[in-house]
């Protein structure tokens, strides 16, 4: 249900045109950077719809990422097809069955045991790929070539080209930014936030809360396969890895950092821990080390993440001078 | 038909490990509300410690007497200035926060003792195997860590059920302001649970040792499986937690042998299964 302060909105217009004009002064790696940063923001950006909205704590959204690269390589190297036409709604449609399928496993229940089983089930599905050889076992699958995105023989998109294949990223990030920010501002998405807010209150008003988190959790997957493909094409490579338990810490760790329950919050996380990341590791080679320390720094220290940030020091601001006269 | 028992026995000794490890997960939980994702790490933490120490001092049980005290302070160090500041807040945090810890514990176990696995011996008198055939032997120490195991576990059910601490603890399980108000202090009992548990995923890790082999990232398996123990079990029950790692150590050994291209997903078929069929798990309550 966000409706964006007037301040927000342009922080989040000036944004965006600043990720729009970057590759006309950014260096080559950066272009490639950023890229990659924006595919990660929009996986955790459909990670926010279920943890920030939804209140359902997902610790197996990987899955639904992972299934999608492994869509794009067995289009492109087991089946011979690379049209993009055809790969980019497949991988939606096998994320969407899956997150369809382990949702309705995993929303009977709630709380800890939600964050269990999401974990359990999209393990399941990573050990799938791990063990068959015919995936590639645990090295996982080179893809030979990108999707292509052509109409008749005329390229639309040219995923090989690295500015193109930023504006793709970007264009995706965006669309579905909107996306989401319409879906909940609409009645289910104000259904969904109530849910959150008092589940018993919502069912006792006929509401059927099993369908809107199920939808909300088979959306959420579908976008993560949308930035699994995006992942795929970029990387040409699946690996189970993708799929493990790991990156969907990962993918919780930008949502939290940025600020939940904001759509644009991931977006500043995925920047803020990919950049840090880049940085540490050029620091040491045991930057996982400092990204751990930081890590349950934020969790302990900053429960609302960057995007909480202002408001945490405005009210901070508004309680100095009370204290002064008191 | 022995081939049949000594997998029978191997998936018997896991389920024993991974009760072990369960346990202490779902101990946490029940008593203080808190998802521990770094538990599998704790686990970790006393195998390399196992094999450290019996590498300096040649002895597998001095390791072990000299280890576990490590654990429990490291497990109550981290409840004190970490843990303790989550009790209040959404679970969220706490995958957060024990993420982190993991992430963490891993690297420094990389940074101290390298990327290597490392075999550990058992000790000389338990070295030996039982022959259970003409061509099939058994290895002694694999019964001698269910044997452990049901002792450990004898002695959880003692201390939780005949002591007086393990009366507090349970009647903290269920209403903790009650006990807080009759002059106990909450935050020691759950600094003791959260050592306890500590100790006993270490432990499980420490005896474990020989007979797998200690390797980076050891912490993470194990820890995935006891999810899955706790979950099928039921949350916060410790009868569920035995019945739970029975059922999945023998699901996971049998699928490793009869299905080998398919043994990763057979323990989570099963979960998947038992949910199904009743979703607050065997003996969970229903929220």
């Amino acid at each position: 249900m966000p409706s964006y302060s007037r301040v927000t909105l342009v922080l989040l217009a000036l944004g965006f045109a600043a990720l729009a004009l970057f590759p006309l002064v950014g260096e080559t790696f950066y272009i490639r950077f950023f890229t990659k940063i924006m595919i990660y923001a929009l996986f955790a950006m459909s990670l926010d719809l279920l943890v920030g909205y939804a209140g359902l704590v997902s610790l197996g959204h990987a899955a639904f990422f992972g299934v999608a690269t492994y869509t794009v390589a067995g289009f492109i190297d087991k089946l011979g097809i690379a049209d993009g036409f055809l790969i980019l709604p497949a991988a939606l449609a096998v994320a969407a069955i899956c997150a369809a399928v382990i949702g309705w496993i995993s929303i009977r229940t709630t709380g800890v045991y939600f964050i269990m089983i999401t974990l359990a089930l999209a393990q399941m599905l990573y050990y799938f790929f791990n063990d068959q050889l015919y995936w590639g076992g645990t090295d996982g699958m080179n893809i030979s070539a990108k999707p292509l995105l052509a109409l008749g023989g005329f390229t639309l998109v040219d995923l090989s080209n690295r500015v193109q294949f930023y504006y793709t990223a970007l264009a995706c990030l965006v669309t579905a930014f909107v996306m989401l920010s319409v879906l909940l501002r609409s009645p289910f998405g104000h259904a969904l936030v109530g849910i959150r807010a008092n589940e018993g209150r919502m069912r006792s008003l006929g509401y059927d809360v099993q369908r809107y988190k199920l939808v909300a959790f088979v959306v959420a997957g579908a976008l993560a396969g949308l930035a699994g493909f995006l992942e795929s094409s970029r990387a040409t490579f699946a690996t189970p890895a993708y799929l493990g338990w790991h990156e969907s810490g990962h993918a919780l760790m930008i949502v939290i950092l940025g600020g939940m329950g904001t759509l644009y919050g991931p977006i500043l996380g995925a920047f803020v821990l990919l950049l840090m990341e880049d940085y540490f590791a050029t620091l040491t080679e045991r930057w996982l080390l400092i990204e751990g320390l930081f890590v349950m720094a934020v969790a302990l220290l900053m429960p609302e993440g960057l995007a909480g940030l202002p408001r945490r020091i405005a009210a901070l601001r508004r309680r100095a001078p009370e204290n002064g006269d008191g | 038909m022995s081939y049949f028992l000594i997998q029978t026995l191997n998936g018997v000794q896991y389920g024993f490990l991974l009760f072990l490890v369960a346990s202490g997960l779902t101990l946490i939980f029940g008593i203080m509300g808190v998802i521990n994702l770094a538990h599998g790490a704790f686990y970790m933490v006393g195998a390399y410690l196992a094999w450290w120490l019996a590498e300096k001092t040649g002895s597998l049980f001095l390791a072990v007497l000299m280890a576990l005290p490590v654990t429990v302070l490291l497990g109550l160090v981290i409840e004190r200035f970490g843990i303790r500041y989550l009790y209040k807040r959404d679970h969220l945090y706490q995958v957060l926060f024990t993420y982190g810890l993991i992430l963490v514990l891993n690297e420094a176990q990389r940074v101290l003792f390298g990327n290597d696995v490392h075999g550990v011996p058992a000790p000389a008198w338990l070295a030996g195997t039982i022959r259970l055939s003409e061509a099939q032997t058994y290895p002694v120490y694999r019964l001698f860590i269910s044997v452990t195991c049901v002792g450990v576990a004898a002695a959880l059910y003692l201390l939780i059920q005949r002591t007086r601490l393990g009366m507090v603890i349970r009647a903290g399980a269920t209403h903790r302001d009650m006990v807080a108000a009759l002059g106990f202090d909450i935050a020691r009992l759950f600094m003791i649970v959260f050592g306890l548990g500590a100790a006993l995923a270490a432990f499980a890790g420490m005896i474990a040792a020989p007979a797998n082999t200690v390797y980076p990232g050891m912490g993470d398996q194990i820890l995935i499986l006891s999810f899955v123990v706790v979950v099928i079990g039921g949350i916060g029950s410790i009868k569920g937690a035995f019945a739970g790692a029975m059922l999945v150590g023998v699901a996971d050994t049998f699928g490793r042998v009869l299905l080998p291209q398919g043994a990763g997903v057979t323990v989570y078929a099963v979960m998947a299964l038992v949910l199904l069929w009743r979703p607050q798990g065997l003996f969970g309550r229903t929220a």
